[in-house]
């Protein structure tokens, strides 16, 4: 699988004459969204029992269908593993990429993608079994770390244990799968990755009280979804979109009183966000209302987070980082006018 | 139809030519679109990459590497690692092949019987099912690090591998291997001269005993004549892992386990035919001549199978080279796994790595049937 699809993405970038522009032209006539999700990360990309795709990320595509198509049920989840992310993007196979994956500098350089505003600022965190007693990621020196392939967790892994001047050995997997069954089976010591990541981790395994999180963060990961360098229009929706979603949780405007703040709300910035004034959505070529489409059908910004990964779900993540600007966090978005 | 085009062989070069020009206009354009697609993405071109730093750690390597190494360093641990795990896989498979064979045709009903049955079990499952299989018997049944089994605080085995004894050898260890080299040219000078007697005499010798009293005795004796040069280390447990000794990590034991017992089935078979397609009447006249059953095969049977057997044989090693690129879905660091897999998702580098990677194995499957080939032709049955 993994190999076809590099080669697809091969073959794509030969044969084809990719149509650079028109992401939007391509999904409104296709009537569905080809997003890149999570092969299975509770609360932020997973498919339930009756095949459901829920989570932080999963919501994330559902606002753009609903933003583009009106109709956040328009989507078709493509489920990648880190290694097949960006070669699905590139290769056209996928429309955005909503898959917990790290803003850096590299990948927005070289890889030919360009990543749209931070859905969840993360960092790098490691998981231990309680009977091993570590206190601290500083007491880890020759441990046996697993980690996944092709992800920045296994740059910053080395980067952290060389400026500690400690030694380690990784273990390195495909799958998240594969990773939490080697750490549970004891192959390795310790497994590393994004925070948000070990708390989605940590809930799969038998018995989650067994392991501690230690309380060292080595890394920043801005998560933030990524469409493909070019096609500046697409690019602006998909920014947008996750704009709109902050803006209606800094105004208070919810699934459940959308409605009643277009009819009602004096604010003249809910006004525009609503397409009651302005012409926000006509500006990125889409239906009056399209902004309005989202957080009716999907939610804000903090209704999405707390249903996926917030403290009254397993995952029980607080918002720390990820609350508004001007709640104590850094989620910021530009004014909408 | 102008004259010259009646002529047959004419318009059969020129379709050809035709052909060819098509062909090459195909790859052109192939090429430039490519080049042309890549450029308007903004993707990163060109083999520098392979002079960056690669950044992470490699589970397992042959030769000394650090996240600090390039991936050009990359490219060559994952070349090392397919080699090794082909080139046991290999020995074991082709030894497991041979004697399940042989079992596979034995008149014993049960013997004869557990051939077929591994054969036909092994032979039928998918290989990627089985790698998968034997890394989590091996992850499931052995026990943790500070559990481990101890054979007499030499060897210790547990869930992250096989942990022996490493050899090291002082100054003056030359002098055993140069042992072992003279006793293997006395073996061979042994059993010259001993045919040579056999056939003008009659009389045997036992050389099998004498040579294996050679190969252990000199060099034994020169271990101690050079004031014994080899120390061995011992794996301790240190902290989290055990140190010093040499390790064969799950991983690697998995992989090389289900490569061999699955590619040992179509060698069983490959011999199998060749054992039947040995003409009866050589069995019958190396009864006549009074050989033993076992002498039977050893001297008669066995050379003609394996000499018949040997180009469809040629073909499982190739794909067992290939298969183990299958290791990607446990982690087993090679070719596949690290540098068409990690390397290539670090730098995004698609195109090239994955050129670099199928010419390696090109080449390598280009070398192996070259070497064999040349073998084949050379154990070949000279005709007179
Ligand atoms: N944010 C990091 C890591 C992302 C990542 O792949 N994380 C892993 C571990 S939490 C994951 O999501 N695995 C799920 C899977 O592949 O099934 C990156 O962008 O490289």
């Amino acid at each position: 699988m993994k190999r076809l699809l590099k080669l697809s993405a091969v073959t794509a970038l030969a044969t084809a004459t990719l149509a650079m522009a028109g992401t939007l032209e391509d999904v409104q006539k296709a009537g569905v969204l080809k997003c890149g999700v999570n092969t299975g990360l509770p609360g932020f990309s997973e498919a339930d029992s009756k095949g459901q795709w829920r989570g932080l990320d999963v919501d994330y595509c559902r606002a753009l269908a609903a933003v583009v198509l009106g109709d956040a049920t328009k989507v078709k989840y493509v489920p990648l593993n880190a290694k097949e992310r960006f070669t699905a993007l590139q290769s056209g196979e996928i429309d955005v990429l909503s898959r917990n994956t790290t803003n850096t500098e590299t990948r927005d350089t070289s890889l030919g993608i360009n990543f749209t505003g931070v859905m969840y600022y993360d960092g790098q965190g490691f998981m231990v079994p309680r009977a091993l007693g570590v206190k601290s990621a500083k007491e880890l020196d020759g441990a046996t770390v697993c980690i996944q392939a092709g992800t920045t967790t296994e740059l910053n892994l080395a980067d952290y244990f060389r400026s500690n001047n400690m030694k380690f050995k990784a273990i390195t997997f495909d799958t998240n799968d594969q990773v939490t069954k080697a750490f549970a089976s004891g192959r390795c010591d310790v497994l590393t990755t994004d925070a948000s990541g070990l708390y989605a981790t940590r809930t799969k395994l038998k018995d989650p009280d067994k392991y501690v999180v230690l309380p060292e963060i080595i890394s920043k990961e801005p998560l933030a979804p990524a469409v493909r360098q070019g096609d500046d229009q697409w690019f602006d929706i998909a920014k947008w979109t996750r704009n709109a979603l902050l803006t209606a949780e800094e105004k208070g405007v919810a699934m459940a009183n959308v409605d009643e703040a277009a009819a009602k709300s004096t604010d003249p910035e809910v006004r525009r966000l609503l397409s009651v004034e302005g012409k926000m959505c006509e500006n990125l070529k889409l239906p009056k209302g399209c902004f309005a489409n989202a957080i009716k059908q999907v939610g804000n910004y903090g209704e999405i987070f707390e249903r996926n990964v917030g403290v009254k779900t397993p995952l029980k993540i607080e918002r720390g980082l990820n609350a508004l600007w001007n709640k104590g966090g850094i989620q910021y978005s530009p004014p909408f006018r | 139809m102008p004259a010259f085009l009646r002529n047959e062989k004419v318009r059969g070069i020129l379709y050809q030519i035709i052909t060819i020009a098509l062909f090459i206009a195909f790859l052109f354009f192939v090429a430039q679109n490519t080049a042309h697609n890549i450029e308007q993405r903004g993707i990163k071109t060109g083999f520098d990459f392979l002079h960056a730093t690669a950044g992470f750690d490699i589970t397992e390597s042959p030769i000394p590497y650090t996240p600090m190494d390039t991936h050009l360093k990359v490219f060559e641990v994952g070349l090392l690692n397919t080699l090794i795990v082909s080139f046991w896989g290999i020995v074991f498979s082709s030894l497991l092949g041979l004697l399940i064979g042989v079992w596979r045709l034995s008149p014993n009903w049960l013997i004869n019987r557990i051939a077929a049955a591994y054969i036909e079990t092994f032979r039928n499952i998918p290989v990627l099912l089985q790698i998968l299989f034997w890394y989590n018997v091996v992850l499931a049944t052995l026990p943790s690090t500070r559990q481990s089994i101890n054979l007499f605080d030499t060897v210790f085995i547990n869930n992250r591998g096989f942990f022996m004894p490493e050899f090291v050898f002082g100054p003056g260890a030359w002098m055993i291997g140069a042992a072992l080299f003279l006793a293997v040219v006395a073996i061979y000078l042994i059993s010259r001269w001993a045919k040579k007697r056999q056939e003008k005499t009659g009389e045997q010798f036992p050389v099998f005993l004498t040579g294996l009293i050679l190969l252990i005795l000199l060099p034994l004796l020169a271990y101690f004549l050079a004031g014994r040069p080899i120390t061995a280390v011992m794996p301790e447990l240190h902290g989290f892992n055990f140190r010093g000794g040499k390790t064969y990590t799950p991983e690697f034991l998995a992989l090389l386990f289900a490569l061999s017992i699955y590619t040992a089935t179509f060698i069983a078979e490959a011999i199998r035919s060749g054992i039947e397609a040995v003409p009866k009447g050589q069995k019958e006249a190396a009864t006549s001549l009074g050989l033993s059953p076992l002498q039977q095969l050893r001297l008669v049977v066995l050379p003609q199978a394996v000499r018949i057997a040997i180009p469809s044989i040629i073909n499982q090693y190739l794909n067992l080279i290939k298969n183990s690129s299958l290791a990607a879905a446990i982690g087993y660091p090679e070719l596949v796994t690290i540098f068409a897999g990690t390397s290539l998702n670090q730098t995004g580098q698609a195109l090239e790595i994955l050129l670099i990677t199928m010419l390696t194995y090109l080449m390598i499957s280009l070398i192996v049937s070259l070497i064999l080939n040349w073998f084949n032709a050379k154990m070949k049955i000279k005709e007179r």
